[in-house]
């Protein structure tokens, strides 16, 4: 049996520790992401402003990344409009579920040789849209949506820090 | 020692004025071992574990969320000084149950989650923080005593 296809019991679990094969989502677990975030698109871009702006209210170390903007109020305009345009990414990546390192390759460059942003990032900011996504989508947001929501937010960080190194 | 605002004491004592102690212990707990299965590990002796259905059917694991509710309840309401008030408790998760205290940190972002979906829109970015800040002082307490 080649070596590769070893699939190490911790594949099961999530990207904290380092898989031999890696994590993937299961064909279900495709299907509950495309349909949620469907529902969700009708509201997506207010998703997207106030899971930023609760990202630098909540954990204020994130700030260091925007210091170029003249206006870092969590109901300001720079901060919505990237939120708007951090959304966007990720219905990009909805569309690419299928590969995403492949699908998301440019993105992955971005933040790899020129955003850099150190990826503890990402899993802070997947924690701020799953709250938003909880407070809007109460009834939606189920055990068994988040844990498929869960894993799709950290295949795509794994996805965008692919390069970083 | 741990420093207040105002606002963040009045935002704790107000959470959890507003929770139902045993809904939202029963959903979190249960939240906790759908998204993060490998914490079911701790509770092999709750019989049916199998699916979701499973577990937020189960009514250990029901018993068991309310318990951990009502155990924070004791940090609300000693929010001077909460490494004391789980002295005993973080000794008990360390050398008696033996937990791994990540898994603190993996309820309280299941809590946050919970709270979040009852809160709604008054669930604002500043409570987040204070919730969040609160729930990280927890969390370190009972890991405290690990050695």
């Amino acid at each position: 049996i080649p070596f590769s296809s070893f699939i190490h019991p911790l594949n099961r679990l999530c990207g904290t520790a380092e898989p031999l094969a890696k994590m993937s989502l299961s064909a279900k677990e495709k299907v509950i992401v495309k349909d949620f975030f469907a529902k969700v698109s009708s509201r997506s871009d207010e998703v997207g402003a106030e899971a930023l702006a609760r990202l630098i209210v909540v954990y204020p170390q994130t700030k260091s990344y925007f210091a170029h903007w003249k206006d870092l109020s969590p109901n300001g305009a720079p901060v919505r409009k990237h939120g708007i345009t951090i959304m966007g990414g990720l219905y990009e990546a909805v569309s690419k579920i299928d590969d995403l390192a492949g699908g998301l390759l440019t993105l992955s460059e971005l933040h790899a040789f020129v955003l850099r942003v150190d990826p503890v990032n990402f899993k802070i900011l997947s924690h701020c849209i799953m709250v938003v996504l909880s407070m809007l989508f109460a009834e939606e947001f189920t055990p068994q949506i988040h844990v498929a929501v869960d894993k799709f937010l950290a295949l795509v960080a794994l996805a965008l820090s692919e390069k970083y190194r | 020692m741990v420093e207040w605002t105002d606002f963040e004491r009045a935002t704790i004592r107000s959470i959890f004025s507003k929770i139902d102690y045993d809904d939202v212990g029963t959903a979190a707990l249960s939240r906790c071992l759908v998204v993060y299965p490998w914490t079911q590990r701790y509770f092999g002796n709750f019989g049916n574990l199998y699916n979701a259905a499973a577990i937020q059917g189960n009514p250990m694991v029901a018993a068991h969320g309310k318990t951990v509710l009502h155990g924070l309840d004791r940090a609300v309401k000693n929010m001077d000084d909460i490494k004391a008030t789980y002295a005993e408790l973080s000794v008990l998760h360390s050398e008696k149950l033996r937990v791994d205290p990540d898994n603190f940190r993996l309820l309280a972002d299941c809590l946050t989650i919970v709270v979040a979906a009852r809160m709604g829109a008054d669930f604002t970015a500043d409570v987040q923080g204070a919730f969040q800040k609160f729930l990280a002082v927890v969390v370190s307490s009972l890991g405290r005593q690990y050695h």
